[in-house]
Protein backbone atom coordinates (compact mmCIF):
# COMPACT_ATOMS: atom_id res chain seq x y z
CA UNK A 1 0.00 0.00 0.00
CA UNK A 2 2.90 2.21 0.96
CA UNK A 3 4.67 1.32 -2.35
CA UNK A 4 1.59 2.13 -4.33
CA UNK A 5 1.35 5.55 -2.72
CA UNK A 6 5.03 6.35 -3.26
CA UNK A 7 4.78 5.31 -6.98
CA UNK A 8 1.78 7.61 -7.45
CA UNK A 9 3.74 10.41 -5.85
CA UNK A 10 6.71 9.75 -8.18
CA UNK A 11 4.41 9.77 -11.24
CA UNK A 12 2.81 12.98 -10.10
CA UNK A 13 6.19 14.62 -9.53
CA UNK A 14 7.44 13.43 -12.95
CA UNK A 15 4.29 14.74 -14.60
CA UNK A 16 4.70 18.10 -12.86
CA UNK A 17 8.38 18.34 -13.84
CA UNK A 18 7.62 17.50 -17.51
CA UNK A 19 4.69 19.90 -17.56
CA UNK A 20 6.89 22.56 -16.00
CA UNK A 21 9.63 22.05 -18.55
CA UNK A 22 7.09 22.20 -21.40
CA UNK A 23 5.55 25.36 -19.96
CA UNK A 24 8.99 26.93 -19.58
CA UNK A 25 9.98 25.85 -23.12
CA UNK A 26 6.77 27.15 -24.64
CA UNK A 27 7.20 30.36 -22.70
CA UNK A 28 10.59 30.90 -24.39
CA UNK A 29 12.76 30.48 -21.30
CA UNK A 30 14.77 27.70 -22.96
CA UNK A 31 15.50 29.64 -26.19
CA UNK A 32 19.23 30.18 -25.58
CA UNK A 33 19.69 26.51 -24.81
CA UNK A 34 17.67 25.34 -27.81
CA UNK A 35 19.48 27.80 -30.05
CA UNK A 36 22.84 26.35 -29.09
CA UNK A 37 21.74 22.74 -29.51
CA UNK A 38 19.56 23.48 -32.54
CA UNK A 39 22.36 25.33 -34.30
CA UNK A 40 24.75 22.49 -33.74
CA UNK A 41 22.25 19.97 -34.97
CA UNK A 42 21.47 21.97 -38.06
CA UNK A 43 25.17 22.34 -38.79
CA UNK A 44 25.64 18.64 -38.43
CA UNK A 45 22.58 17.96 -40.55
CA UNK A 46 23.88 20.27 -43.26
CA UNK A 47 27.30 18.64 -43.22
CA UNK A 48 25.85 15.15 -43.46
CA UNK A 49 23.39 16.18 -46.14
CA UNK A 50 26.07 17.88 -48.20
CA UNK A 51 28.38 14.90 -47.98
CA UNK A 52 25.55 12.55 -48.85
CA UNK A 53 24.63 14.58 -51.90
CA UNK A 54 28.28 14.78 -52.93
CA UNK A 55 28.64 11.02 -52.67
CA UNK A 56 25.35 10.51 -54.50
CA UNK A 57 26.50 12.86 -57.27
CA UNK A 58 29.83 11.09 -57.48
CA UNK A 59 28.10 7.77 -57.89
CA UNK A 60 25.45 8.96 -60.35
CA UNK A 61 27.50 11.39 -62.57
CA UNK A 62 28.98 8.72 -64.87
CA UNK A 63 25.50 7.52 -65.61
CA UNK A 64 24.47 11.08 -66.47
CA UNK A 65 27.50 11.58 -68.76
CA UNK A 66 26.61 8.47 -70.67
CA UNK A 67 23.05 9.69 -70.98
CA UNK A 68 24.26 13.13 -72.08
CA UNK A 69 26.62 11.62 -74.59
CA UNK A 70 23.80 9.57 -76.04
CA UNK A 71 21.60 12.65 -76.12
CA UNK A 72 24.39 14.67 -77.74
CA UNK A 73 24.93 12.01 -80.40
CA UNK A 74 21.22 12.19 -81.12
CA UNK A 75 21.41 15.97 -81.48
CA UNK A 76 24.50 15.73 -83.74
CA UNK A 77 22.72 13.24 -85.99
CA UNK A 78 19.67 15.49 -86.07
CA UNK A 79 21.80 18.54 -86.95
CA UNK A 80 23.52 16.58 -89.74
CA UNK A 81 20.15 15.50 -91.10
CA UNK A 82 18.82 19.05 -90.96
CA UNK A 83 21.98 20.44 -92.60
CA UNK A 84 21.62 17.93 -95.43
CA UNK A 85 17.99 18.96 -95.77
CA UNK A 86 18.98 22.65 -95.84
CA UNK A 87 21.56 22.00 -98.59
CA UNK A 88 19.03 20.01 -100.58
CA UNK A 89 16.45 22.77 -100.24
CA UNK A 90 19.01 25.46 -101.12
CA UNK A 91 19.85 23.51 -104.29
CA UNK A 92 16.17 23.27 -105.14
CA UNK A 93 15.71 26.98 -104.54
CA UNK A 94 18.72 27.80 -106.74
CA UNK A 95 17.43 25.49 -109.46
CA UNK A 96 13.95 27.00 -109.22
CA UNK A 97 15.42 30.51 -109.41
CA UNK A 98 17.40 29.55 -112.51
CA UNK A 99 14.36 27.99 -114.17
CA UNK A 100 12.20 30.99 -113.24
CA UNK A 101 14.81 33.34 -114.75
CA UNK A 102 14.91 31.23 -117.91
CA UNK A 103 11.10 31.26 -118.16
CA UNK A 104 11.14 35.05 -117.72
CA UNK A 105 13.80 35.32 -120.39
CA UNK A 106 11.87 33.19 -122.89
CA UNK A 107 8.70 35.20 -122.18
CA UNK A 108 10.54 38.45 -122.77
CA UNK A 109 11.86 37.13 -126.11
CA UNK A 110 8.74 35.62 -127.65
CA UNK A 111 10.17 35.64 -131.18
CA UNK A 112 12.46 32.75 -130.33
CA UNK A 113 11.54 29.18 -129.42
CA UNK A 114 13.64 27.65 -126.71
CA UNK A 115 14.48 24.19 -125.51
CA UNK A 116 15.93 23.99 -122.00
CA UNK A 117 18.83 21.62 -121.40
CA UNK A 118 21.08 20.72 -118.50
CA UNK A 119 24.86 20.86 -118.80
CA UNK A 120 26.04 17.33 -118.03
CA UNK A 121 29.72 17.53 -118.85
CA UNK A 122 32.68 19.41 -120.24
CA UNK A 123 35.17 18.58 -122.94
CA UNK A 124 37.97 16.35 -121.73
CA UNK A 125 40.59 18.40 -123.58
CA UNK A 126 41.58 21.49 -121.60
CA UNK A 127 42.48 23.27 -124.85
CA UNK A 128 38.82 23.33 -125.81
CA UNK A 129 35.81 25.08 -124.28
CA UNK A 130 32.89 22.82 -125.01
CA UNK A 131 30.05 21.58 -122.83
CA UNK A 132 27.78 18.60 -123.26
CA UNK A 133 24.01 19.09 -122.82
CA UNK A 134 21.33 16.46 -122.29
CA UNK A 135 19.22 17.31 -125.35
CA UNK A 136 19.85 15.96 -128.82
CA UNK A 137 18.26 15.38 -132.20
CA UNK A 138 15.31 13.61 -130.57
CA UNK A 139 14.45 16.95 -128.96
CA UNK A 140 14.76 18.91 -132.18
CA UNK A 141 18.29 20.14 -131.60
CA UNK A 142 20.34 20.66 -134.74
CA UNK A 143 23.92 21.62 -135.43
CA UNK A 144 24.57 25.36 -135.40
CA UNK A 145 21.67 26.35 -133.15
CA UNK A 146 22.58 29.18 -130.74
CA UNK A 147 22.66 28.46 -127.03
CA UNK A 148 21.88 31.11 -124.42
CA UNK A 149 21.03 31.57 -120.77
CA UNK A 150 18.78 34.21 -119.29
CA UNK A 151 21.92 36.35 -118.99
CA UNK A 152 23.25 36.14 -122.50
CA UNK A 153 24.94 34.18 -125.27
CA UNK A 154 26.68 30.92 -124.38
CA UNK A 155 27.69 29.43 -127.73
CA UNK A 156 26.29 27.21 -130.44
CA UNK A 157 25.61 23.54 -130.99
CA UNK A 158 28.63 21.89 -132.54
CA UNK A 159 27.65 18.23 -132.72
CA UNK A 160 24.43 16.32 -132.07
CA UNK A 161 23.52 12.74 -131.27
CA UNK A 162 20.06 11.43 -130.44
CA UNK A 163 20.10 12.21 -126.73
CA UNK A 164 22.86 14.77 -126.25
CA UNK A 165 24.69 17.61 -127.94
CA UNK A 166 28.08 19.24 -127.74
CA UNK A 167 28.07 23.02 -127.49
CA UNK A 168 31.03 25.17 -128.46
CA UNK A 169 31.26 28.06 -125.99
CA UNK A 170 32.05 31.55 -127.24
CA UNK A 171 35.18 31.36 -125.06
CA UNK A 172 36.63 28.50 -127.15
CA UNK A 173 39.87 29.49 -128.93
CA UNK A 174 38.38 28.68 -132.35
CA UNK A 175 35.11 30.53 -131.72
CA UNK A 176 34.48 33.69 -133.76
CA UNK A 177 31.36 35.81 -133.26
CA UNK A 178 30.35 38.89 -135.21
CA UNK A 179 29.45 41.51 -132.62
CA UNK A 180 28.03 44.98 -132.47
CA UNK A 181 28.98 47.56 -129.85
CA UNK A 182 25.72 49.20 -128.91
CA UNK A 183 26.99 52.56 -127.63
CA UNK A 184 29.69 53.20 -130.20
CA UNK A 185 27.72 51.52 -133.03
CA UNK A 186 30.81 49.67 -134.24
CA UNK A 187 31.14 46.15 -135.61
CA UNK A 188 33.89 43.78 -134.58
CA UNK A 189 34.84 40.12 -134.37
CA UNK A 190 34.93 38.54 -130.93
CA UNK A 191 37.38 35.71 -130.38
CA UNK A 192 37.79 33.23 -127.53
CA UNK A 193 41.04 32.03 -126.01
CA UNK A 194 42.59 29.19 -124.04
CA UNK A 195 42.32 31.22 -120.85
CA UNK A 196 38.60 31.78 -121.45
CA UNK A 197 39.02 35.51 -122.06
CA UNK A 198 37.12 37.21 -124.88
CA UNK A 199 38.84 39.67 -127.17
CA UNK A 200 37.54 42.06 -129.82
CA UNK A 201 39.37 42.12 -133.15
CA UNK A 202 38.82 44.00 -136.40
CA UNK A 203 37.55 46.95 -134.40
CA UNK A 204 37.90 50.11 -136.46
CA UNK A 205 40.30 52.80 -135.28
CA UNK A 206 37.56 55.37 -135.91
CA UNK A 207 35.14 53.75 -133.48
CA UNK A 208 34.80 55.65 -130.21
CA UNK A 209 34.82 52.67 -127.91
CA UNK A 210 34.59 53.09 -124.17
CA UNK A 211 34.90 50.66 -121.32
CA UNK A 212 31.45 49.46 -120.34
CA UNK A 213 30.02 49.52 -123.87
CA UNK A 214 27.45 46.78 -124.31
CA UNK A 215 28.46 43.99 -126.70
CA UNK A 216 25.69 42.27 -128.69
CA UNK A 217 25.64 39.78 -131.55
CA UNK A 218 25.37 41.59 -134.87
CA UNK A 219 23.85 38.73 -136.84
CA UNK A 220 26.43 39.21 -139.60
CA UNK A 221 27.65 35.96 -141.05
CA UNK A 222 24.38 34.23 -140.27
CA UNK A 223 25.71 32.08 -137.45
CA UNK A 224 23.90 33.85 -134.61
CA UNK A 225 20.69 35.84 -134.44
CA UNK A 226 21.23 39.57 -133.85
CA UNK A 227 20.96 41.43 -130.52
CA UNK A 228 21.89 38.63 -128.15
CA UNK A 229 23.68 40.09 -125.15
CA UNK A 230 27.30 38.98 -124.69
CA UNK A 231 28.86 41.36 -122.19
CA UNK A 232 30.62 44.67 -121.77
CA UNK A 233 33.84 46.10 -123.13
CA UNK A 234 36.67 45.90 -120.62
CA UNK A 235 40.18 47.13 -121.39
CA UNK A 236 40.81 48.91 -124.68
CA UNK A 237 44.14 49.06 -126.50
CA UNK A 238 44.37 51.69 -129.19
CA UNK A 239 47.68 52.38 -130.93
CA UNK A 240 48.06 54.62 -133.93
CA UNK A 241 50.46 52.20 -135.56
CA UNK A 242 47.87 49.39 -135.58
CA UNK A 243 45.22 48.90 -138.21
CA UNK A 244 42.55 48.07 -135.64
CA UNK A 245 41.79 48.69 -132.00
CA UNK A 246 41.77 45.79 -129.59
CA UNK A 247 39.58 45.32 -126.55
CA UNK A 248 38.62 42.69 -124.03
CA UNK A 249 35.04 41.71 -123.27
CA UNK A 250 33.69 40.90 -119.84
CA UNK A 251 30.99 38.29 -120.50
CA UNK A 252 27.71 38.43 -118.59
CA UNK A 253 27.54 34.64 -118.45
CA UNK A 254 29.59 32.85 -115.82
CA UNK A 255 30.94 30.01 -117.93
CA UNK A 256 32.41 28.17 -114.97
CA UNK A 257 28.97 27.69 -113.42
CA UNK A 258 26.81 26.73 -116.39
CA UNK A 259 24.04 24.40 -115.24
CA UNK A 260 20.96 25.01 -117.38
CA UNK A 261 20.94 26.55 -120.86
CA UNK A 262 18.38 27.34 -123.55
CA UNK A 263 18.81 26.26 -127.15
CA UNK A 264 17.13 28.56 -129.68
CA UNK A 265 15.48 25.89 -131.80
CA UNK A 266 13.80 28.12 -134.38
CA UNK A 267 17.09 29.62 -135.59
CA UNK A 268 19.01 27.90 -138.35
CA UNK A 269 22.46 29.23 -139.22
CA UNK A 270 22.94 30.39 -142.77
CA UNK A 271 25.92 29.06 -144.67
CA UNK A 272 27.29 32.04 -146.58
CA UNK A 273 30.52 30.35 -147.67
CA UNK A 274 29.32 29.98 -151.32
CA UNK A 275 28.86 33.77 -151.39
CA UNK A 276 32.39 34.49 -150.18
CA UNK A 277 34.63 35.16 -153.19
CA UNK A 278 37.41 32.67 -153.73
CA UNK A 279 40.68 34.39 -152.91
CA UNK A 280 43.01 31.69 -154.19
CA UNK A 281 45.19 32.73 -157.13
CA UNK B 1 36.93 -12.84 -123.74
CA UNK B 2 35.61 -11.24 -120.58
CA UNK B 3 38.94 -9.46 -120.19
CA UNK B 4 38.28 -7.64 -123.45
CA UNK B 5 34.60 -7.00 -122.79
CA UNK B 6 35.28 -5.58 -119.35
CA UNK B 7 37.03 -2.62 -120.98
CA UNK B 8 33.69 -1.27 -122.24
CA UNK B 9 32.00 -0.60 -118.88
CA UNK B 10 35.22 0.47 -117.17
CA UNK B 11 36.24 2.94 -119.87
CA UNK B 12 32.67 4.20 -120.22
CA UNK B 13 32.72 4.93 -116.49
CA UNK B 14 36.05 6.69 -116.91
CA UNK B 15 34.62 8.86 -119.71
CA UNK B 16 31.63 9.78 -117.53
CA UNK B 17 33.84 10.71 -114.57
CA UNK B 18 36.22 12.54 -116.88
CA UNK B 19 33.58 14.75 -118.52
CA UNK B 20 31.28 15.19 -115.55
CA UNK B 21 33.79 15.71 -112.74
CA UNK B 22 37.48 15.81 -113.72
CA UNK B 23 37.02 18.33 -116.55
CA UNK B 24 35.19 20.70 -114.19
CA UNK B 25 38.03 20.76 -111.68
CA UNK B 26 40.40 23.16 -113.37
CA UNK B 27 43.74 24.57 -112.39
CA UNK B 28 44.24 27.74 -114.45
CA UNK B 29 42.93 26.34 -117.75
CA UNK B 30 44.28 22.84 -117.30
CA UNK B 31 42.41 19.80 -116.08
CA UNK B 32 43.23 16.22 -115.18
CA UNK B 33 42.99 13.59 -117.90
CA UNK B 34 41.65 10.58 -116.06
CA UNK B 35 41.57 8.44 -119.20
CA UNK B 36 45.27 9.05 -119.84
CA UNK B 37 46.24 8.16 -116.28
CA UNK B 38 44.01 5.05 -116.29
CA UNK B 39 45.49 3.82 -119.57
CA UNK B 40 49.04 4.50 -118.35
CA UNK B 41 48.43 2.67 -115.06
CA UNK B 42 46.81 -0.24 -116.88
CA UNK B 43 49.65 -0.55 -119.38
CA UNK B 44 52.19 -0.58 -116.55
CA UNK B 45 50.69 -3.75 -115.06
CA UNK B 46 53.02 -6.57 -116.04
CA UNK B 47 50.37 -9.27 -116.46
CA UNK B 48 47.98 -7.14 -118.54
CA UNK B 49 47.75 -8.09 -122.22
CA UNK B 50 44.91 -5.82 -123.29
CA UNK B 51 46.47 -2.38 -122.86
CA UNK B 52 46.54 -1.62 -126.61
CA UNK B 53 42.88 -2.53 -126.97
CA UNK B 54 42.07 -0.30 -124.03
CA UNK B 55 43.99 2.57 -125.66
CA UNK B 56 42.05 2.23 -128.92
CA UNK B 57 38.71 1.97 -127.13
CA UNK B 58 39.51 4.84 -124.75
CA UNK B 59 40.71 7.04 -127.61
CA UNK B 60 37.56 6.25 -129.56
CA UNK B 61 35.27 7.03 -126.63
CA UNK B 62 36.98 10.31 -125.72
CA UNK B 63 37.26 11.24 -129.40
CA UNK B 64 33.52 10.88 -129.82
CA UNK B 65 32.76 13.07 -126.82
CA UNK B 66 35.49 15.66 -127.29
CA UNK B 67 35.75 18.42 -129.83
CA UNK B 68 39.36 17.50 -130.48
CA UNK B 69 40.12 15.53 -133.68
CA UNK B 70 39.51 11.84 -132.99
CA UNK B 71 42.74 10.82 -134.74
CA UNK B 72 44.73 13.03 -132.38
CA UNK B 73 43.04 11.57 -129.33
CA UNK B 74 43.61 8.02 -130.53
CA UNK B 75 47.22 8.69 -131.46
CA UNK B 76 47.81 10.44 -128.12
CA UNK B 77 46.53 7.54 -126.02
CA UNK B 78 48.34 4.96 -128.14
CA UNK B 79 51.56 6.93 -127.61
CA UNK B 80 51.02 6.96 -123.84
CA UNK B 81 50.43 3.20 -123.79
CA UNK B 82 53.47 2.66 -126.03
CA UNK B 83 55.57 4.71 -123.64
CA UNK B 84 54.27 2.74 -120.66
CA UNK B 85 55.03 -0.61 -122.30
CA UNK B 86 58.50 0.64 -123.20
CA UNK B 87 59.18 1.63 -119.60
CA UNK B 88 57.77 -1.69 -118.41
CA UNK B 89 59.98 -3.66 -120.80
CA UNK B 90 63.01 -2.04 -119.23
CA UNK B 91 62.12 -4.00 -116.11
CA UNK B 92 61.55 -1.00 -113.95
CA UNK B 93 62.00 -1.93 -110.32
CA UNK B 94 60.01 0.96 -108.89
CA UNK B 95 56.46 0.86 -110.25
CA UNK B 96 55.47 4.13 -108.54
CA UNK B 97 58.34 6.00 -110.16
CA UNK B 98 57.47 4.36 -113.48
CA UNK B 99 53.88 5.56 -113.07
CA UNK B 100 54.97 9.13 -112.35
CA UNK B 101 57.43 9.09 -115.25
CA UNK B 102 54.87 7.78 -117.73
CA UNK B 103 52.23 10.24 -116.47
CA UNK B 104 54.63 13.17 -116.78
CA UNK B 105 56.05 12.39 -120.21
CA UNK B 106 52.76 10.91 -121.43
CA UNK B 107 50.81 14.08 -120.57
CA UNK B 108 53.36 16.27 -122.33
CA UNK B 109 53.22 13.96 -125.35
CA UNK B 110 49.43 13.78 -125.43
CA UNK B 111 48.95 17.54 -125.03
CA UNK B 112 51.54 18.24 -127.71
CA UNK B 113 49.75 15.93 -130.15
CA UNK B 114 46.40 17.57 -129.32
CA UNK B 115 47.89 21.05 -129.68
CA UNK B 116 49.42 20.30 -133.08
CA UNK B 117 46.15 18.76 -134.28
CA UNK B 118 44.11 21.76 -133.11
CA UNK B 119 46.47 24.28 -134.67
CA UNK B 120 46.47 22.26 -137.88
CA UNK B 121 42.67 22.33 -137.91
CA UNK B 122 42.56 26.12 -137.63
CA UNK B 123 42.63 27.03 -133.94
CA UNK B 124 45.02 29.81 -133.07
CA UNK B 125 46.43 29.00 -129.66
CA UNK B 126 49.65 30.80 -128.69
CA UNK B 127 52.34 28.32 -127.68
CA UNK B 128 53.26 30.13 -124.45
CA UNK B 129 49.62 30.38 -123.35
CA UNK B 130 48.98 26.76 -124.22
CA UNK B 131 52.03 25.61 -122.30
CA UNK B 132 51.67 27.74 -119.18
CA UNK B 133 47.87 27.72 -118.85
CA UNK B 134 47.02 24.23 -120.09
CA UNK B 135 49.92 21.82 -120.35
CA UNK B 136 51.76 22.49 -117.09
CA UNK B 137 48.64 22.60 -114.86
CA UNK B 138 47.37 19.43 -116.57
CA UNK B 139 50.68 17.68 -115.89
CA UNK B 140 50.45 18.65 -112.23
CA UNK B 141 46.84 17.48 -111.89
CA UNK B 142 47.60 14.20 -113.66
CA UNK B 143 50.53 13.59 -111.31
CA UNK B 144 48.22 14.23 -108.36
CA UNK B 145 45.77 11.54 -109.41
CA UNK B 146 48.45 9.13 -110.68
CA UNK B 147 49.02 7.37 -107.37
CA UNK B 148 45.39 6.57 -106.40
CA UNK B 149 44.57 5.55 -109.97
CA UNK B 150 47.63 3.31 -110.03
CA UNK B 151 46.50 1.55 -106.85
CA UNK B 152 42.99 0.99 -108.22
CA UNK B 153 44.29 -0.33 -111.53
CA UNK B 154 46.72 -2.64 -109.70
CA UNK B 155 43.79 -4.12 -107.76
CA UNK B 156 41.80 -4.47 -110.97
CA UNK B 157 44.72 -6.22 -112.67
CA UNK B 158 45.09 -8.64 -109.74
CA UNK B 159 41.37 -9.37 -109.91
CA UNK B 160 41.36 -9.91 -113.68
CA UNK B 161 44.66 -11.79 -113.78
CA UNK B 162 44.93 -13.89 -110.62
CA UNK B 163 48.44 -14.72 -109.42
CA UNK B 164 48.46 -18.29 -110.72
CA UNK B 165 48.18 -16.98 -114.26
CA UNK B 166 51.16 -14.70 -113.82
CA UNK B 167 54.26 -16.16 -115.37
Amino acid sequence: MKNLRSRSVQTAILFLVVTGILVLALSGYFSPVTNIFGGSLIGLQTWVSTRYLAITDFLTVPRDVAALRQQNAGYVAEIARLQAQVIELQNKVAQTDTLAALVDFSRSNPTNSYKAAAVIGRDSSPFLKYVIINRGSNDGIRQGMPVVTNQGLVGRVDAVISGASRVQLITDPSSLVSVFLQNSEADAIMKGSVSGELALEMLSQDAKVQAGDVVLTSGLGGEYPPDLLIGQVGNIRKRESDLFQEATVQPVVDFSRLEIVLVIVNFRPIDISPLVPDQSP
Amino acid sequence: MIKYLLAFPILALVVIIQTAIAARMQLLSGSADLMLVVLAAWALQEEVETSWHWAVLGGLMIGLVSGAPIAATMLGYLSVVGLARLVLRRVWELPILAMFLVTFIGTLLFQTITYVALVASGSSIPVDEGFSLVVLPSVLLNLLIALPVSVVMRDLALWMYPMEEVK
